[in-house]
């Protein structure tokens, strides 16, 4: 099968299963009101949500702390001196379309297609790595300029938010990595299924991590 | 070199009293493991237990774990008040070092590892018998809440003989917790035992959110829910929006202590106030996530011993709620004194004194729920009495400390001591006591000694009186909190008397204790054969005691806020059950070793990582990544509760429901009517 088919079959013309759609008899969908419980799906869906808000939570912190910290270069070098920003281009774009790929690999994985499932996660992983790479590559050359956590709190709070960050992608890789091999021995059955989904959350989650970080991290310190 | 910073010099041959009090615990511990495996109890346990991931079962151990732990924290306590009764321009017997010790342990017990495992216990306990449901959401990540509670415990209670525990107070404040003022291994046991629980806490919170929100009973609407669901759930979202707080703030203290990171230091342009500022942002949610479970066992408790309704329902939910909110915008005040400026000042003071409203509210609430009610004075009610009262006085002296120029006065005095035991004593652990005596016959299947229970609680009301009200009284003639020694002749009757208020307390712990004993000796006269034993009013007494694994043979299908009450009532009417389900299989999650197994590389992990030992750093999480994937990998994940089964389990109950209703039917009638003011 093509990827264009794939990506058709993906959508089938039935009704939304779960009953998560909108309009109609919502207090009586499972999970809303009085319908009882959720169908699992739902339950691990809305489950893994709330971890993710937990998560954004504690970057929120490491943000914060990074505003307040953000003039405390204590004679150390600051970050306009040693931000390069076609680096930090090139990483936005690695991750951005690894989100996109991954996408990808959830309609393959909802057309039940084991090919093409693995080969979009590979892609993602690979985008991923790449980002990584790059990242660390970044985090070198900054160390040769004279740039540490030890140096100064301004650097102390960069490296652990954009650590944090990268981090996070290391055990998404982790995650995709055993992943794939579940989806590659265990086949698409419902609870591979509903990992799948969670791991598709947490990657796009990494994402929206990634703009505010370079908002506030590289354009707003860039500016200042 | 291998074993990191660790040597024989980390046991504290030096100072007796740890070492002896370690050396008994730790000779109680082999002792209670070494009858376990004698009388062959440890498959039982193994498989009945600790690889158990039924809600109820992790909610007794969560409970048995904050008892235990409450002790420890109760023996601190013992040696800070009898040390201060004898450091009157004297030396006392603790000195400085252990007693910095024994004050910042006091404080991270309490709160982490007593106060929290005794609201998670009963909410696991409870929330999904009144929802009407057969567990919560994510049955395996509850078993490893609890042990990596468990593991943040332990870690505590190693410290006491290797190494030593954080002097720095129960909130390490920086920067006296950084490396320079904290080279000791003490801040860093207590920082992965905080992080280590943390991520179980954590775990519940999602878990707990993800059940009351879409896994209750049908026909179970958000406003059919027993208040207990609805303090359970503003708690719960409490935690997942305040504990990644409290990790983030702790994660960059660690960065710092262990990397030479610098966001708390006094060097490298670190700031302190943000560590202030942020563990506070955490700690004063953590407040109300103990409180607001504890106002719910209370809702509880009172409207069934009143024989009513919960007066003002929906008022209580809104209160509940804005609680919830309210508490994320006052944590200022417990640093008032740091120099933010009157306007400042003053934004927070309001939003203090303003969180008192819907408390307010609640209090009204249950006093109008007794208001006209036959109250029947139980244990749990009488528990519930003392708080209404006590946690009265307790809010008073805390909207006195939200007018900033007040606080100015006694920040950081034995007034504040007093205002915050005040509330969590009264509150939380009057609370959880309530909450334990009043459901302890739906776990067990036998009522608590109502004699013990009540000398217990006597004890205690009279016990917490005698101990704070003179530290109110001391605060305000300007003694300060965590003094080891002091000289100032006034102050020494104040202290005196809250030495005797302790041996109070000791007496009530004693009581606890031997209701405990009497009770299990007693269990034959004391069982409850019916299930309802207090006359209840929620779903949880619709089932045996105690209940079946799958709680309800049958989902209950919920038409009104009381559920179990209309139920009750039209079967005393039309004296007979409803008619018999049919029954179909159910399918249960299977027991799991996963959460202690975590746990275990989690213990390993935290040790390694206080004492600076990599490789074994190393191997822990690579045996945590293997129990992940070796979880993942499994095949199945329920077992199915034959038909047959189900319907064996659920005849019985029904057998001896209409037994007592046959045997009851006149007088619960015409209770009942009595009750609800219908003519008979």
């Amino acid at each position: 099968m093509s990827a264009t088919e794939v990506l058709r079959s993906a959508h089938p013309p039935d009704i939304d299963p779960y009953r998560v759609g909108h309009g109609g008899g919502h207090d009586y969908a499972t999970g809303h009101g009085e319908g009882g419980p959720a169908s699992k799906r739902v339950i691990v869906g809305y489950g893994f949500w709330l971890f993710l808000l937990s998560d954004i939570v504690l970057f929120s912190c490491l943000f914060a702390a990074h505003a307040v910290l953000q003039t405390a270069t204590a004679g150390g070098p600051t970050g306009p001196q040693l931000f390069d920003p076609r680096s930090v281009a090139l990483e936005t774009a690695c991750l951005l379309t690894s989100s996109f790929t991954c996408g990808l690999s959830a309609v393959a994985a909802g057309a039940r297609n084991q090919l093409w499932t693995q080969v979009f996660l590979l892609v993602t992983g690979v985008l991923g790595l790449s980002f990584l790479l790059l990242e660390a590559h970044d985090f070198a050359a900054m160390m040769a300029r004279g740039a540490s956590p030890q140096v100064s709190a301004f650097w102390s709070s960069f490296f652990a938010v954009v650590g944090c960050h990268g981090s996070h992608v290391t055990v998404g890789l982790l995650w995709l990595g055993t992943m794939m091999a579940q989806v590659f021995f265990k086949g698409f059955r419902p609870s591979i299924m509903r990992r799948l989904v969670c791991f598709n959350l947490f990657w796009h989650m990494l994402d929206i991590i990634w703009v505010a970080l370079f908002t506030i991290v590289y354009l707003i310190g860039e500016g200042r | 070199m291998w074993l990191g910073k660790l040597s024989l010099n980390a046991i504290p041959f030096d100072q007796p009293i740890p070492l002896v009090a370690g050396g008994v615990v730790f000779l109680v511990l082999l002792a209670v493991i070494a009858w376990i495996i004698i009388r062959g109890h440890l498959p039982y346990l193994w498989h009945e237990w600790i690889t158990s991931v039924d809600h109820k079962r992790i909610g007794v151990m969560y409970t048995i774990l904050g008892l235990v732990m409450l002790l420890r924290g109760f023996v601190d306590a013992i040696m800070m008040r009898s040390q201060q009764a004898l450091a009157f321009r004297a030396p006392g017997y603790l000195p400085p070092e252990h007693y910095d010790q024994v004050f910042s342990a006091h404080g991270t017990i309490m709160i982490f590892f007593a106060a929290m495992p005794l609201m998670i216990g009963l909410m696991n306990f409870a929330v999904p018998l009144q929802l009407g449901v057969r567990d919560v959401a994510f049955p395996t990540f509850n078993s490893t809440s609890f042990w990596l509670t468990a593991t943040g415990a332990l870690l505590v209670n190693i410290s006491l003989v290797i190494g030593e525990f954080s002097r720095a107070m129960w909130l390490p404040y920086p920067p006296l917790s950084e490396l320079r003022y904290s080279p000791g291994v003490g801040v860093d046991y207590y920082l992965w035992s905080l992080q280590i629980a943390g991520v179980g806490t954590l775990l519940t919170g999602i878990n707990f959110v993800t059940t009351i929100l879409k896994i209750r009973a049908p026909g179970m609407s958000y406003l059919r829910m027993p208040v207990f669901c609805w303090t359970a759930l503003a708690a719960n979202l409490l935690i997942i929006a305040a504990f990644p707080v409290l990790t983030a703030t702790l994660g960059m203290l660690l960065l710092d202590r262990y990397l030479g990171f610098h966001f708390f230091t006094n060097a490298g342009g670190g700031n302190m106030m943000m560590f202030v500022n942020l563990i506070w942002a955490w700690g004063h949610p953590e407040v109300y996530i103990l409180v607001l479970p504890a106002f719910g066992v209370f809702s509880e408790v009172i409207a069934t011993f009143s024989g009513k309704p919960l007066f003002g329902y929906r008022s209580m939910v809104a209160a509940t709620m804005a609680i919830c909110l309210i508490s994320f915008l006052v944590w200022l005040h417990h640093f008032f004194t740091m120099g933010a400026g009157g306007d400042v000042n003053g934004v927070f003071g309001i939003a203090t004194a303003i969180i008192a409203v819907p408390t307010g509210v609640k209090i009204f609430n249950w006093m109008f729920t007794m208001y006209g009610g036959r109250i029947r004075f139980t244990t749990p009610m009488l528990w519930a009495l003392g708080f209404t009262v006590t946690f009265v006085i307790g809010g008073m002296t805390g909207v006195l400390l939200s007018v900033p120029p007040a606080d100015f006065l006694v920040h950081n005095s034995l007034f504040l001591v007093a205002h915050f035991h005040n509330v969590i004593i009264a509150g939380v652990l009057f609370g959880a006591f309530a909450g334990i005596t009043y459901w302890f016959p739906k776990a067990f299947g036998f009522r608590l000694h109502e004699g013990w229970g009540k000398a217990a609680f006597w004890f205690s009301f009279a016990g917490f009186y005698v101990t704070f009200v003179p530290l109110y009284a001391v605060g305000l003639l300007g003694m300060t909190r965590r003094l080891q020694t002091y000289d100032v002749a006034a102050w020494r009757p104040w202290v005196l008397a809250a030495g005797v208020g302790i041996l109070v307390l000791c007496i009530a712990l004693a009581c606890q204790v031997m209701q405990f004993i009497v009770s299990i000796r007693q269990r034959e006269s004391l069982r409850d054969v019916t299930g309802d034993p207090w006359n209840g009013r929620s779903l949880e007494w619709s089932t045996a005691s105690p209940p079946p694994a799958f709680n309800y043979a049958v989902l209950p299908n919920v038409q009104g806020e009381e559920p179990y009450w209309e139920i009750k009532r039209r079967a005393i009417e039309t004296q007979q059950l409803v008619a018999e389900p049919d029954y179909k299989s159910i399918e249960m999650p299977r027991n799991s070793p996963t959460g202690f197994i975590t746990a275990f590389f989690c213990t390993i992990t935290g040790f390694a990582l206080i004492w600076h030992i990599w490789w074994l750093v190393g191997l822990g999480l690579f045996g945590a990544y293997v129990v992940f994937v070796w979880f993942a990998w499994r095949d199945r994940e329920e077992q199915i509760i034959p038909a047959d089964e189900v319907a064996r389990v659920d005849r019985a109950r029904r057998r001896v429901r209409e037994q007592w209703l046959a045997q009851n039917a006149r007088e619960q009638w015409l209770a009942a009517h009595a009750e609800t003011g219908e003519p008979a």
